[in-house]
């Protein structure tokens, strides 16, 4: 029996179906006291004093801290990945004498209450200078960092070929303005810990609601002096991550200080309108493309330059701008390609990595540029993508292009493009639904169809590592370094697990995101868990499964090749009551001698490091209609053609990509974060960050396709992000495709009802438009 | 949180998922703290603390709740139902429960419980929804993780199990 | 995100209600369904030191389908509006508008009284009021009055209401006349978020089919629900689409539209005005089939 590929129901789904599931919130200890975060109400200011005595008496409280409590602690976070080009800064756990955005932490107090500490915190007197701050991405705003010179965090430059002279020997030459507005991650469950500092032992364990509580560990061992064996991080169920949970937050040292300060368990809980202030977004971008291409609609150079508002700290480094710019020719042949940015300091929220980091943004300009050159030379928007896509016959394929980690190219590894496109076509019935579109528009409808294609770099490195271990009552465990919010990791990587070992995923206990389960680790994000996780998964289940083999071979006394295998337990192919069982195996490996000839216990730690990123495909069409009198966009019908390679679970990379739509539609219509001049957060609760619900939603068809990556074991690609990226690209096509000739063009993300409004063609007939001059 | 010196407190008596269950609370304790902290019912979460996303979602009387906006203290003498009273006694599921994992309608789990009570009640007074109306009735439970169609799919899947096996008029 | 202290009260009459509210008057916060109310009180932007729970009234929670009147008590629940068939035929246009109050959680427990004591100008209840001309009868401590609810609304979230004073009951005319049909229409952003831009209308017809009588009520543009004088010009007249048109464009043009995060004050005019007619369009294709 084979799992992987099995749409097997998940192992964790009957405790998070009935209230069993165990996130951060809902762990207690004895003394546990809770923890408020008090943040800075200006995007800029000199603190001069902060006074807590008020809040310290306040009945219910035990401490207040502010940055001149930290001691050793109280000092800049380290920055990764780093980058020749990169001026970093990072936060420290405290704001120390400045603040720099909106909601960075200033102060915290621990109390026996939540209710008092919110209490307390109104009590804690500061005293801040307010300061301009940098609010635009123009040069000549205030400085952020003050050995920054114009807020520049980077300028890189990534280039193939001379684009300047391709651009002029090309037929055709065609210029756009793009913008993308800021959005997060927004899981349902907001940030939290709980830290536990075992004064007598001196052990701190920290339950996070983190995707990387390995880095979080690395970071408390260097702020707060502690060596690894005294540090355990563990990520209980998680509530979603999407990016808002990627990095090491200020708050996740901070609240271990204060456990370890008080030698009494700390309970940290974000609340949402924190979440809005000080969790980190991710998009905001101004692109100006200038695209060179023939009649025929083939691109023969493409030039980018951009600017990236990374907020007040770079956490992250230069990681985002990085992938749009390296990720910017996407799925298409360019000859010639200039990919230029610059990363600018922002007094606004740090800005890393949320479902598709980059990704999104280089998809957006990309097929704005396919749709332009359709327009310009008349071709057909999906025709014009076959023309230009990568062929199968060319993998891999090198975009010329420089990676985003430095170690090599963006090299295609497999994959069939124009299938995957032609599929999404198919699926979707594209040239009916065109007639259908163009026969409404006819009798004065605004319906229009989309077409988007995409890659999606997936499966970075630089390793993940597994542990699998059968014990002496026959119980196999897994443990990996990936953490799971959502995607079915207990399930997943225990049908892979399972394969190995020839036993069933009810056999395999697979325990993720725990510091004390696998020393290293990397963590979840980038589409990385099912792959990097999954291929060391496999390593180390084949290992044991060797071992198994090899033991019960001499347990019963016979060759390997005689052994038949039954789930836990192996028999003699000719005396089959000659049993033993995986129990057996692993007391006899427990006390091994030498003379066994093997080393002692039935388990093994392997780690796979992939030599390359891996890359998924799809495309997607969707059909729209706008409102002639709100403009508002209906979704009529989306369909999804996709390659991730050889999926563990079909049922659940559905829902990866159902949710990653849903997530594209909000950041394509609905979420925008927009700030006022001073660097207030205008869209500070979900009564204005609006989410898509059920409503919003449409159905959506998936066709998969299965091209092994050849770069892991199991030929696995992610998929997390992956239906992320293409959605605000789609419904552009799709809206402009609706609004028709004179309607407007999309040049900006998110599109609320005012932007939209003025992409409506400005003559409407009818009784309910009331025929107004289009805005210009 | 409960009883301390200081603010007046209010004593509560309630049926919790068929039980009866006993707090002392202040004034400004919310329902959802007193059901996750007091009572140890950790099944309903709290995702916005505002009432917009419907995490907290509980019965009241029947009628589907935010618990986030409800004070402890006025739930005295009501019926509470959560997400850990479904599944009843047994060791099983709840068919609307078999439904969402058969239906792989849960990824994360924390807009979860909020959902399935949001739909308890919806079901017992709607026994033919089209998805459309169950999108509607759905629209004040935020999810980021599923994308809402597996939900609708699971919910209408319960919706023709419980026709099939309702009693005759 | 947690409210700050406050005393609670629980008072089980109207009279215990009124006399908590006579002694803590600006001091105190009455409490209906709390889904506008407890959102504000958890993010600490309201502050009451008192707040007296009004949901153990039992006298408030009272409907009354009358021959030629309904009478609806502050307490009760939205979802009513919905649920009861008899409420639904006395008011249809109450029974329209409901199901786009925010979501299932808000009308199982928002309340009528409270939705409208709030005042929020995109909320869908104001307005309907106002069309239907409804008369709210507001007690304290030191007697009753009524107000019709045209005059009751009198700012963005402000209304009439006296410190110590309490929306009790909200009076409407009862099944519509004959020949006089409601008409609703709203643009949210998402499905149960309040209004961008919305309108209710009844309209009434003669035999000959020309309007002999029109209240237009706009709302979500303006900082209050808008009664428009634009729709006095339709009576007399029949009421083709064109002139729905113009009195929709007019009734529009008569509001201060104002602008946010979600829509500029000319995305507001030029949506309402459009709903507008919509509005009136269905109330006329009602009052004919009345």
């Amino acid at each position: 029996m084979k799992f992987v590929g099995d749409r097997h129901l998940r192992k964790e789904d009957p405790r998070l179906l009935t209230g069993r599931g165990r996130y951060v919130a809902d762990l207690t200890l004895p003394g546990l006291l809770h923890a408020v975060i008090l943040r800075s109400p200006h995007a800029h200011a000199r603190i001069r004093r902060i006074d807590t005595e008020r809040a310290r008496a306040h009945p219910g409280v035990v401490d207040v801290v502010t940055f001149a409590d930290l001691g050793p602690a109280g000092r800049a976070m380290p920055v990764a990945p780093p980058h020749p080009a990169l001026r970093g800064h990072n936060f420290a756990p405290l704001a120390g004498d400045r603040a720099r955005f909106v909601g960075e932490p200033v102060a915290a107090v621990a109390a026996e209450s939540r209710y008092a500490a919110e209490d307390a915190i109104e009590l804690i007197e500061v005293e801040y200078e307010p300061l301009p701050s940098a609010q635009t991405l123009a040069p000549g705003a205030p400085a952020v960092h003050e050995d920054v010179a114009d807020n520049l965090a980077g300028r890189v430059s990534l280039t193939r070929g001379d684009v300047e002279a391709a651009l002029r020997a090309a037929p055709r030459v065609a210029s756009v303005r793009l913008r993308i507005g800021r959005g997060g991650g927004q899981p349902m469950e907001t940030r939290g810990l709980v830290a536990d500092w075992n004064a007598a032992l001196e052990q701190l364990t920290v339950w996070a609601s983190s995707q990387v509580p390995h880095q979080i560990r690395q970071f408390i061992v260097d702020l707060l002096d502690l060596a690894p064996h005294q540090v355990r991080v563990v990520a209980p169920d998680v509530g979603g991550g999407f990016g808002a949970k990627l990095i090491v937050y200020p708050e996740d040292v901070l609240i271990p200080f204060l456990a370890r300060r008080l030698a009494r368990p700390v309970r940290w809980i974000e609340d949402r309108l924190e979440h809005m202030l000080a969790a980190t977004q991710e998009r905001e971008q101004e692109h100006e493309v200038t695209v060179g291409f023939d009649d025929a609609g083939q691109l023969l150079a493409l030039r980018d330059r951009f600017v990236h508002d990374t907020g007040a700290y770079t956490p992250r480094g230069l990681v985002v701008p990085l992938l749009t710019a390296s990720m910017l020719t996407g799925p298409y042949r360019i000859p010639a390609v200039e990919s230029t940015f610059e990363s600018r300091y922002t007094h606004r929220v740090p800005v890393t990595p949320y479902r598709g980091a980059g990704q999104p943004q280089a998809v957006f300009v990309i097929e704005r540029v396919l749709d332009l050159v359709a327009r310009e030379t008349g071709r057909d928007r999906a025709q014009v993508r076959l023309a230009n896509l990568v062929r199968a016959a060319d993998m891999p394929w090198d975009t010329g292009l420089p990676n985003y980690r430095g170690s090599g190219h963006v090299v295609l590894d497999s994959g069939d493009l124009p299938s995957v496109l032609r599929r999404a076509l198919e699926s979707a019935g594209y040239e009916a639904r065109a007639a259908e579109a163009a026969a409404a528009r006819a009798e004065g409808r605004l319906v229009g169809v989309g077409v988007a294609s995409y890659v999606e770099l997936t499966g970075v490195g630089p390793f993940e590592s597994a542990r699998v271990r059968v014990d002496a009552a026959g119980r196999i465990t897994a443990w990996s370094g990936v953490t799971t919010q959502g995607q079915g990791l207990e399930t997943t990587l225990a049908q892979v697990a399972a394969d190995e070992l020839g036993v069933t995923p009810a056999d395999v206990t697979v325990i993720t995101g725990d510091t004390a389960g696998v020393e290293h680790g990397t963590g979840s994000f980038a589409s990385r868990a099912a792959v990097v996780g999954g291929s060391a998964v496999a390593l180390a289940a084949r290992d044991v499964h060797a071992k198994t083999r090899l033991l019960a071979a001499r347990a019963l006394g016979v060759a390997e090749a005689d052994l038949e295998q039954a789930g836990r337990a192996f028999t003699d192919r000719r005396r089959p009551e000659r049993r033993v069982t995986f129990a057996e195996l692993a007391r006899l490996a427990g006390a091994a001698t030498a003379a066994l000839g093997v080393e002692p216990g039935l388990e093994s730690t392997r780690f796979f490091q992939p030599t390359d990123m891996t890359y998924s495909s799809g495309a997607h069409v969707t059909l729209v209609e706008l409102d002639p009198l709100s403009a508002a966009v209906r979704i009529l019908g989306y369909w999804i053609s996709h390659d991730s390679g050889r999926l563990i679970n079909p049922l659940v990379v559905e829902g990866q990509l159902q949710g990653a739509v849903a997530l594209g539609i909000g950041s394509a219509l609905l979420e925008e974060i927009a700030y006022d001049e001073t660097g207030q957060l205008l869209a500070g609760s979900y009564m204005d960050y609006l989410l898509p619900t059920a409503t919003d939603v449409p159905t959506m068809v998936i066709d998969h396709l299965e091209t092994p990556s050849p770069l892991n074991p199991l030929g696995l690609k992610g998929v997390g992000e992956s239906g992320a990226l293409p959605v605000p690209a789609v419904l552009a096509s799709a809206i402009e495709d609706a609004v028709g000739p004179t309607g407007g063009r999309v040049t900006r993300m998110p599109l609320g009802p005012a932007r939209l409004m003025e992409l409506l063609p400005p003559v409407l007939s009818g009784d309910e438009g009331t025929g107004r001059d289009r805005a210009t | 949180m409960t009883a301390r010196a200081g603010p007046t407190t209010h004593d509560v008596t309630a049926i919790v998922n068929g039980v009866e269950r006993r707090a002392r609370v202040i004034p400004r304790l919310l329902l959802a703290d007193l059901l996750r902290e007091e009572w140890g019912l950790t099944g309903t979460h709290l995702g916005c603390e505002h009432g917009a996303c419907g995490a907290c979602t509980v019965l009241l009387d029947g009628e589907p709740t935010r618990a986030c906006l409800v004070f402890a203290v006025q739930v005295d003498g009501c019926r509470v139902d959560t997400v850990e009273g479904l599944a009843g006694d047994g060791a099983g599921l709840h068919p609307l429960q078999e439904a969402f994992r058969a239906r792989h309608a849960l990824q994360c789990g924390f807009c979860t419980p909020g959902i399935l009570m949001t739909l308890t009640a919806y079901l017992r007074e709607h026994l033919a929804p089209s998805e459309a109306e169950l999108r509607e009735a759905l629209s004040g439970n935020l999810c980021r993780c599923t994308g809402y169609q597996h939900i609708v799919q699971a919910a209408l899947d319960a919706a023709a199990a419980g026709r099939a096996t309702a009693p005759p008029a | 995100m947690r409210p700050a202290p406050f005393e609670y009260f629980a008072p089980r009459t109207v009279d215990e209600a009124l006399d908590l509210l006579a002694r803590h008057g600006e001091e105190a916060k009455l409490l209906a369904g709390g889904q506008s109310l407890v959102p504000m009180m958890n993010m600490r932007l309201a502050r009451p030191a008192v707040v007296i729970d009004l949901n153990r009234v039992a006298a408030l929670g009272v409907a009354r389908v009358e021959a030629k009147r309904l009478r609806l008590g502050a307490l009760v629940r939205q979802h009513a509006l919905e649920r009861d068939a008899h409420i639904a035929a006395a008011a249809p246009l109450l029974a329209e508008a409901a199901p786009l109050i925010g979501h299932l959680q808000t009308r199982a427990r928002g309340t009528i009284g409270g939705s409208l004591a709030h005042a929020d100008p995109a909320a869908e209840l104001p307005a309907c009021t106002i069309a239907l001309d409804a008369v709210f009868h507001l007690r304290s401590a030191r007697g009753s009055r009524q107000l019709p609810a045209a005059d009751f609304f009198r700012g963005l979230l402000a209304t009439a209401l006296e410190p110590d004073e309490l929306l009790a009951e909200i009076e409407l005319p009862g099944p519509p006349a004959p020949r006089t049909g409601h008409g609703f229409a709203e643009v949210a952003r998402r499905h149960g978020d309040f209004a961008l831009a919305g309108a209710c209308a009844v309209l009434s017809l003669d035999a000959a089919g020309v309007c002999r009588d029109a209240r237009l009520v706009i709302f979500g543009a303006g900082d209050v629900p808008h009664l428009a004088r634009a729709a006095a010009g339709l009576i007399g007249e029949r009421p083709d689409p064109r002139r729905l048109a113009e009195a929709g464009r007019a009734g529009a043009d008569e509001i201060d539209a104002r602008g946010d995060l979600h829509a500029t004050p000319e995305y507001r005019r030029r949506v309402a005005a459009g709903l507008a007619a919509r509005a009136l369009g269905r109330a006329a294709t009602r009052a004919e089939a009345a």
